[in-house]
């Protein structure tokens, strides 16, 4: 990409506002998220700068949000919530979802297609109908309003990115490691925990993360699906943008942004690990 | 030696004994090979499904049903032929535009059946979704129904005061094998309920109507309200079969003994002579409210008193089922093609911009040093990994009036302090934030496309004359439509089904069908409109689905770049 000596003045030029133009599309992009960052740490309650933050005076930041949330029960309950219903359904969504995806990388699977197609509609079908065919069903069953329910739900929507990821680790995995395992006498149970484990886990951490955060992250669902209960983090926020907004929510939004930056940063380190496993054993 | 083909994998020497020449070859145990082989790739087979088994049955039982659940709500209709039996029972038998009096007798007895189990208003919101005002008439009459037939009631009991008395009912009414029984539930007195009650076979076959009326009371009596027939005066409708039934056959008597016949004998004769006044419940109800009078409302009860209906998907495109067959709303109603049309139109949009905005950057980062590109691309991922909420409310913020946008134009001075631009609470405020979510489902696939395209051809391109563009343009470009293809459905799929981002921005000119969706599972209750307008969304969905699968396979969906 780089500019070539020779380049005319049109290039020259027009080199430098496609670099602008990205540079606006990134702005776009991220600004919204680091402009929550400064403003929740206003003093006021606003939602914008005031003249003291412009001024950088330290009376115009304050953690008084921060403190409303980690103190407000309105706040902490619906973030617990989301903490016991979250690693639940991640937990049902990464055993039963290594489980199935060994299951689809053998070589003689019938109906592959199929099975494949019905495991991955939950991340096809809108949240919406999703939420709508669950809320119907989940309270003939009587399932609507409770703990289970929600967590039910939320493993069902992760299971597509377990699938994913799992499956996706599995087509670069070497069969005759097993069937060595196999040969020196290793049980299948041995031989999964010993052998093809430890060279999937990249696979399930990384769908464990995304599995964790589609249930972190969700509202649609457990809007219908849950009762006042099981009322989580998203879902407090959802109705405080609805009816009260309250500057609180700013907190709330940067302890989400934290929680993110995390899982992108676990992700990443995942990604290096592997490349740099790729890049000592000869393909 | 055609089986030995087959064994290529295995190990001669230890897998296969070779057989007498021209015989087939056998395993290690002396089985044929072909047969264990075949045995040994079932067995892989079953191992395979017994992995996947567990987390199929969980799918269907947690994804796969509800969403059959609401295939099947969206053209369930049970309301009305649960609610009303017998009407709809006798109106199958009368064809006329304002039915009968058995069908108004049927309808008196149904209505006060629900009106006693509390069903009657339910009935009344679900048939108000199709004609307006069947609410307040249901309600109306509802109320009315127990008075009607009083007069009968009174002239009876003026009569012969034993009519008052239950005991004189079960005795005209009652089979003696239901007496025995329910003597001896009275006398164990264990809280159980009261054995259901029976009719004798000289009362059904005499006194039909009676009959049907005192079971509805019955079944009403014992069953929902816990109370013993034995002790309840039946409802007036009683009153009024037994003067029908002993008008209509004044020799019933006859059937009877003792009391029952003289109470019968004088009962008959005071009908005949006028005493007990001959009443119509069509009259009745007529008075009650004019609706029952006019053929609209019957038909509307005769359309839906099937227990399937195409109702709700008609409603779901605006159309209705009138007497006489499909027809457009009142213009008034017609809100959901609308709907259908700007949630096509706002995600084409939303899917355009996202296309503008995501190749040039794709470009960028596929062109670019792997180093840089990578550290470019926490940008794109940042926003893909945060929280959709979190992103909405920072829209939210950022597009108020006294937002953060709006001071700094109206501080670089490009608007006046006046007139704020309205960025939020309408198309524009859903069109930006759902681009700004929607945009790394763009880049990504766009990237992994473009990350394929030798820049070779490129180069190859320019060296045999092209300018800059025409080599962009005639070369790079089609390679790259692919991911346009893939990242482009992608987004149109997200963007239709969304609901929070509208919910939350788009006020009430920027909501989608998801919006409409979730206002009639929670707030009307229309459970079979939303159920039918998800599934439209849904086919809509499977199709494009079903386009991305062509275009790029399942398989090949990348998640997080």
């Amino acid at each position: 990409m780089a500019l070539p000596v020779y380049a005319s003045t049109g290039q020259r030029v027009w080199h430098y506002a496609f670099r602008v133009i990205c540079g606006l599309i990134f702005f776009y992009l991220i600004a919204p998220i680091l402009v929550i960052i400064p403003l929740s740490f206003n003093a006021q309650d606003f939602f914008t700068f005031t003249p003291e933050m412009l001024h950088l005076d330290p009376a115009g930041y304050s953690l008084k949000h921060y403190h409303d949330f980690f103190n407000n029960i309105d706040w902490q309950l619906p973030l617990w919530n989301s903490l016991k219903i979250a690693p639940m359904a991640t937990l049902i969504a990464v055993a039963l979802g290594t489980l199935a995806a060994v299951g689809l990388s053998q070589s003689h699977v019938p109906f592959k297609g199929a099975i494949m197609a019905i495991l991955i509609s939950p991340m096809i079908v809108p949240l919406i109908i999703s939420a709508a065919g669950m809320y119907f069903f989940y309270s003939r069953i009587g399932l609507q309003g409770t703990y289970w329910g929600v967590v039910l739900a939320h493993a069902a929507l992760g299971i597509p990115f377990v699938i994913i990821t799992v499956t996706a680790t599995l087509v670069g995995f070497d069969k005759s490691l097993t069937r060595a395992a196999s040969s020196l006498g290793a049980g299948p149970l041995r031989t999964f925990w010993k052998v093809q484990m430890p060279l999937i886990l990249p696979g399930v951490v990384s769908g464990a993360l995304f599995a964790f955060i589609t249930s972190f992250d969700e509202v649609v669902v457990v809007l219908f699906m849950g009762a006042a209960g099981q009322k989580t983090l998203p879902w407090q926020m959802f109705t405080g943008l609805r009816e009260q907004i309250s500057p609180t929510i700013l907190a709330a939004a940067v302890v989400l942004i934290a929680v993110s930056i995390f899982m992108l940063a676990a992700l990443e380190m995942i990604r290096r690990r592997n490349e740099r496993l790729r890049g000592l054993t000869p393909a | 030696m055609a089986d030995a083909t087959i064994s290529g994998g295995l190990p001669q020497g230890r897998g296969a004994k070779t057989a007498s020449p021209g015989g087939p070859m056998l395993a290690a145990d002396g089985t044929p090979l072909r047969a264990s082989l075949a045995r040994s790739l079932r067995r892989q087979k079953m191992r395979a499904l017994l992995l996947i088994a567990p987390l199929l049955l969980f799918i269907l039982v947690t994804f796969v049903m509800p969403i059959g659940d609401m295939l099947f709500r969206s053209v369930e209709n049970h309301i009305v032929a649960d609610t009303l039996p017998r009407t709809v029972a006798a109106l199958r038998d009368d064809p006329s535009e304002v039915p009968g009096e058995p069908v108004f007798r049927a309808m008196a007895e149904d209505l006060q059946v629900a009106v006693e189990e509390k069903t009657h208003t339910q009935l009344g919101t679900r048939l108000n979704y199709e004609s307006s005002g069947m609410s307040s008439l249901l309600r109306g009459t509802g109320r009315d129904v127990k008075g009607m037939g009083e007069d009968v009631a009174k002239a009876v009991t003026g009569l012969d005061d034993a009519w008052e008395e239950p005991g004189t009912w079960v005795a005209l009414l009652a089979d003696p094998a239901w007496v025995q029984t329910q003597a001896e539930w009275a006398a164990a007195d264990d809280k159980s309920p009261e054995p259901a009650f029976a009719a004798s076979a000289a009362a059904t076959e005499r006194l039909p109507r009676t009959v049907e009326a005192y079971q509805a009371f019955a079944h009403v009596t014992q069953a929902d309200d816990g109370d013993s027939v034995t002790e309840e005066e039946p409802w007036n409708l009683a009153y009024v079969a037994l003067a029908d039934d002993l008008r209509a056959d004044p020799g019933a008597a006859e059937a009877f003994e003792g009391d029952n016949r003289a109470r019968l004998d004088a009962l008959s004769a005071a009908v005949a002579d006028g005493t007990v006044p001959a009443v119509s419940y069509r009259d009745m109800f007529v008075e009650s409210d004019d609706a029952w009078g006019e053929p609209g409302t019957w038909s509307v009860l005769r359309t839906f008193s099937s227990r399937f209906t195409p109702g709700y998907y008609l409603n779901a495109v605006d159309l209705k089922l009138g007497p006489n067959g499909i027809e457009m709303r009142e213009p008034k109603d017609r809100i959901y093609l609308q709907l259908f049309v700007r949630t096509l139109v706002m995600s084409l949009v939303i899917t355009g911009t996202c296309i503008l905005l995501g190749y040039p950057i794709a470009f960028l980062l596929a062109n670019l040093p792997e180093r840089t590109a990578n550290l470019l691309m926490i940008l794109v991922l940042l926003p893909f990994w945060t929280s959709l909420l979190v992103r909405t409310s920072a829209w939210k913020v950022l597009l108020q009036q006294q937002g953060v946008i709006n001071d700094i134009l109206v501080w670089l001075g490009i608007v006046g302090d006046g007139n704020r631009l309205a960025l939020i609470n309408n198309q524009t405020g859903t069109i930006i934030a759902m681009t700004h979510i929607l945009l790394p489902f763009m880049i990504l696939p766009l990237y992994s496309v473009m990350k394929g395209i030798p820049k070779s051809y490129v180069r190859a391109a320019k060296s045999l004359g092209a300018n800059d563009w025409t080599a962009f343009w005639r070369v790079y470009f089609p390679q790259s439509v692919p991911g346009i293809g893939a990242g482009s459905i992608l987004c149109f799929i997200l963007a239709i089904g969304y609901y929070i981002t509208p919910e939350l921005v788009g006020g009430t000119k920027g909501v989608f069908i998801s919006n409409r969706i979730a206002y009639h599972i929670s707030d009307s209750l229309n459970w079979g409109l939303a159920a039918a307008l998800g599934t439209i969304l849904l086919a809509v969905v499977m199709l494009l689905y079903w386009a991305y699968d062509r275009l790029v396979g399942i398989d090949n969906v990348k998640l997080g770049g």
